[in-house]
């Protein structure tokens, strides 16, 4: 009947969605097949399109900012769900789930006007100087807008979502399971760490791929700060690309269907990347979630 | 309580009468308003009611009672049809009112005839006037709504508690006080026939006695059926009734006879309280 | 007290603050941010620039009335398109869905939650950018409706389903029919939670940026009707932080400001409205 009209428009629309990127990606797949995902070059003059350059990025600043994140993130998570009395516990939160709302575009204004200055003059010297042995901080420092300094951005964007959900995964572990280990005699440290976030381990990997996806979609934060060169770097001090940043900044130029039709074939990709990363998080949260209640 | 106890000392002693048919009534007086034969329902494959049969006599009071799970609640929402709230439901078997076949009736309109109050209170989140007047609204009645709200408050003997907050949420009453909103909010179109559901089974001794008492004026207007749990409210308040377990009914009279002197066992067992 | 246990007992101490350091952080950096905004884009507010057209580069005292106009276009657009489909479909979730089609509908509507923005942006560019030819409000403003209705309708279905089953009895049981319990009492009981559900979910969209590089585009001028390109506040926001001039620079903040505050109103309102909602039961 008429409700049911607008519940099937959504799915509609998605099978749309779908068919669209498929369909209109058509020249690429057949032009480079699997290759496609193995080639470095991104040359329009040539019409030669390789998508390595743009997921290496993607996937070392989603890397640098699951790195920071998911232990800052976590520890915040722990702290609010087993330490912190309810009121701060509470009022901390609502802040922190205010920084999940901040859009993407302020991050990168924060990024490029404040970030990427002190990234420049006192972090990267400081790396370079400490561990700069490490192949990773190797290159010359040139202008803060690098690999580095976007996976920091991200980092702060996808750690609220950890603290959130960690947070509700954590204070979902039944009482009866910190109790016992205190009983024994156990430290408030040693019953979190050795119990409970055990205990709650699964969700907590749910929330790290929740996180993983939010950050390989990311756009407009990344494409400001990350130098948008097309080049793979061992160096974290180079710039770099990802799929969503090269989509936003090369798809209003793009001439010819064969370009503009790889970086759809990029969006592809991107979302493909998603769904299964998703798709895998929200089992994982499910099975956190059904663990705790079946203990009664 | 020591009613019970009076009614128990009088039952004879011999248990051999095994009647399957209700003892047979006075020839009735009144008239049958609903007739209920041959009722079996089920939940999806599984039957809970077998072979339901009763009448029950207009503006009387019927009470349905019986161990929790025997049906009883199942069998009153037959009456109305509400069990086709839920899926896979099925009622089989003729169930009339006024000689008028329920299962085919159009179902608003038999709605409106019956109507229903529920074991616990269910005011809308409306006001108390906006709760009365919404039957009204949604039938289509003709009329000056700020009469018939009142009139309706009055019967349900709750006028004088409310008519200064009429606009004031329903929510803010006592729980005795929803019940009596809600029985005005029955009561507004008018229903021939009143159910009950276990209406005090929720509420404090003051306020159910209240609502027995609103029954006995209700019934002069009204056939009513109330279930209940609890067999000295229907001892008090009933002209009929029905005895329930596991599905079928077992025993229905005057509720003289069934309290003083049952003719089945189970009756007699249940009534002197060895089960349930 | 042996040694191991001080030692426990260290490691305790230290661990625990050390969660306080980390939760500190995140909320540090929250402040930070909007420290940042308040002192470099509130001290570059001014009416001329609210209202004003941007001005060529080189002359100062632009503004970005245009894309203030813009941005409020599209969520208008989106509203009217995306709420009606979330919300109604919400309610088929809650009160009517069949078991098949109720999951696919909810998958589906996850997986629409999940594209990421710009993949969003493509699909509205192959569907409605490409046959009209041109850039435009009208695919700016569907973009942002297509993100909101998966996020509006799953906050619809929680809400109506909070709503107990024995009020839906209670209109049935008076000779309400389904459709009329619902829309006279089972959507009312709901309404707070709804109505901060689109709140919530229009205050998300507004900031979206990349879904608009390529549908709405740009304008540097007022944009009229449907049909033309406009510059919304993101975009613009974007294209002047990244432009060489300190001027676009300084209205960069000043629109960030603007933004991020209006963004944080609705959430903190929104927020507060709920969870009052819930705890004070009802009055």
């Amino acid at each position: 009947m008429f409700t049911f009209v607008f519940a099937a428009s959504i799915f509609l629309i998605t099978v749309l969605l779908v068919y669209e990127l498929y369909h209109n990606t058509a020249l690429p797949r057949h032009k480079f097949g699997w290759n496609f995902f193995t080639t470095q070059t991104w040359d329009p003059v040539f019409d030669n399109f390789g998508a390595l350059p743009f997921i290496y990025g993607t996937v070392v600043t989603s890397a640098i900012a699951l790195l920071i994140s998911v232990p800052l993130g976590v520890g915040a998570a722990i702290f609010l769900a087993e330490l912190a009395p309810r009121g701060i516990s509470d009022a901390l939160t609502f802040i922190i789930e205010l920084l999940a709302a901040v859009p993407s575009v302020i991050f990168g204004v924060i990024g490029v006007f404040v970030l990427v200055p002190i990234m420049r003059k006192y972090v990267e010297p400081f790396l370079k100087a400490t561990l700069g042995s490490l192949p990773i901080f190797k290159g010359p420092i040139i202008s803060g807008y690098d690999l580095l300094t976007a996976g920091v951005v991200l980092s702060i964007m996808v750690v609220p979502f950890i603290i959130s959900v960690s947070r509700e995964v954590l204070l979902a572990v039944p009482v009866d399971q910190r109790e016992a280990a205190l009983a024994l005699g156990a430290t408030r440290w040693e019953t979190t760490w050795k119990v409970v976030v055990p205990y709650a381990r699964i969700g907590i990997f749910g929330s790290v791929f929740l996180s993983m996806a939010r950050a390989l979609g990311e756009t407009m934060a990344v494409t400001m700060v990350i130098g948008n060169v097309v080049k793979i770097s061992t160096s974290l001090f180079m710039p770099g690309y990802t799929i969503a940043a090269v989509i936003a900044n090369e798809f209003t130029e793009a001439t010819g269907d064969l370009y503009t039709q790889s970086l759809i074939e990029l969006g592809l990709v991107l979302f493909l990347l998603t769904i299964i990363l998703n798709g895998m998080a929200r089992i994982m949260i499910l099975v956190t979630q059904g663990r705790g209640t079946s203990q009664e | 309580m020591s009613s019970i106890a009076n009614h128990t000392a009088m039952v004879k002693p011999s248990m051999e009468n095994k009647t399957t048919e209700p003892s047979p009534k006075a020839p009735a007086l009144a008239a049958q308003k609903i007739a209920v034969s041959n009722l079996n329902f089920f939940y999806g494959a599984r039957q809970s009611l077998f072979d339901i049969s009763l009448k029950m006599g207009e503006k009387k009071v019927t009470a349905l009672i019986g161990p929790s799970g025997c049906g009883k609640s199942t069998f009153l929402r037959t009456l109305n049809r509400m069990y086709e709230m839920i899926r896979n439901t099925r009622a089989e078997g003729d169930l009339q009112l006024d000689g008028q076949n329920i299962l085919e009736m159009d179902v608003a309109k038999l709605r409106r005839r019956v109507g229903m109050v529920f074991q616990k209170s269910n005011p809308f989140p409306k006001s108390i006037f906006e709760n009365v007047a919404y039957g009204l609204r949604v039938n289509g009645w003709k009329g000056k709504l700020p009469e018939l709200v009142e009139a309706s408050l009055k019967r349900a003997a709750i006028w004088d508690e409310v008519k200064d907050r009429l606009h004031k949420s329903a929510l803010g009453l006592s729980g005795g006080q929803q019940q009596r909103l809600c029985i005005a909010r029955a009561l507004a179109v008018e229903p021939e026939v009143l159910l009950l559901d276990e209406p005090c089974s929720a509420l404090d001794p003051i306020a159910t006695a209240k609502i027995e008492e609103l029954l006995f004026v209700l019934k002069d207007s009204c056939t009513i059926v109330i279930v209940t749990h609890n067999m000295q409210q229907a001892a008090r308040v009933a002209d009929d009734t029905g005895f329930f377990l596991m599905g079928k009914l077992i025993e229905f009279n005057d509720t003289a006879v069934i309290f003083k002197n049952p003719a089945r066992k189970e009756t007699e067992d249940y009534i002197t309280g060895r089960f349930g | 007290m042996s040694f191991r246990y001080a030692w426990r007992k260290f490691v305790n101490v230290v661990m625990l603050s050390l969660t306080g350091v980390c939760a500190l952080s995140a909320v540090f950096v929250l402040i930070f941010i909007l420290g940042n905004l308040v002192y470099y884009g509130g001290s570059n507010l001014n009416w001329a620039f609210l209202t004003r057209l941007p001005r060529p580069v080189g002359e100062t005292g632009g503004g970005m009335g245009n894309a203030i106009v813009g941005s409020a276009k599209l969520l208008f657009l989106a509203a009217i398109t995306g709420v009606p489909v979330g919300l109604i479909g919400g309610v088929y979730l809650a009160e009517y869905g069949g078991k098949t089609f109720s999951f696919l509908v909810r998958y589906t509507a996850d997986l629409l939650n999940g594209v990421p923005s710009v993949v969003m942006g493509i699909f509205i560019y192959t569907v409605v950018v490409i046959p009209m030819k041109k850039f435009s409000a009208l695919a700016g403003g569907l973009a942002l409706g297509v993100m909101l209705m998966p996020i509006v309708l799953r906050s619809t279905e929680q809400f109506l389903r909070a709503v107990p089953g024995s009020l839906r009895e209670g209109a049935m049981a008076l000779g309400a029919r389904k459709w009329r319990t619902v829309l006279t009492v089972v959507i009312p009981a709901a309404y707070k939670g709804i109505a901060t559900g689109v709140l919530l979910s229009l205050a998300r969209v507004a900031g979206e940026t990349a879904p608009l590089i390529f549908t709405s585009f740009g304008n540097p001028f007022w944009s009229h009707g449907w049909n033309d390109p406009t510059d919304t506040l993101p975009v613009v926001i974007w294209r002047y932080a990244l432009s060489p001039y300190d001027d676009w620079h300084r209205q960069a903040w000043a629109a960030g400001f603007i933004l991020l505050g209006l963004v944080l109103l609705v959430n903190i309102s929104a927020k507060l409205i709920l969870s009052r909602g819930m705890s004070s039961g009802r009055a």
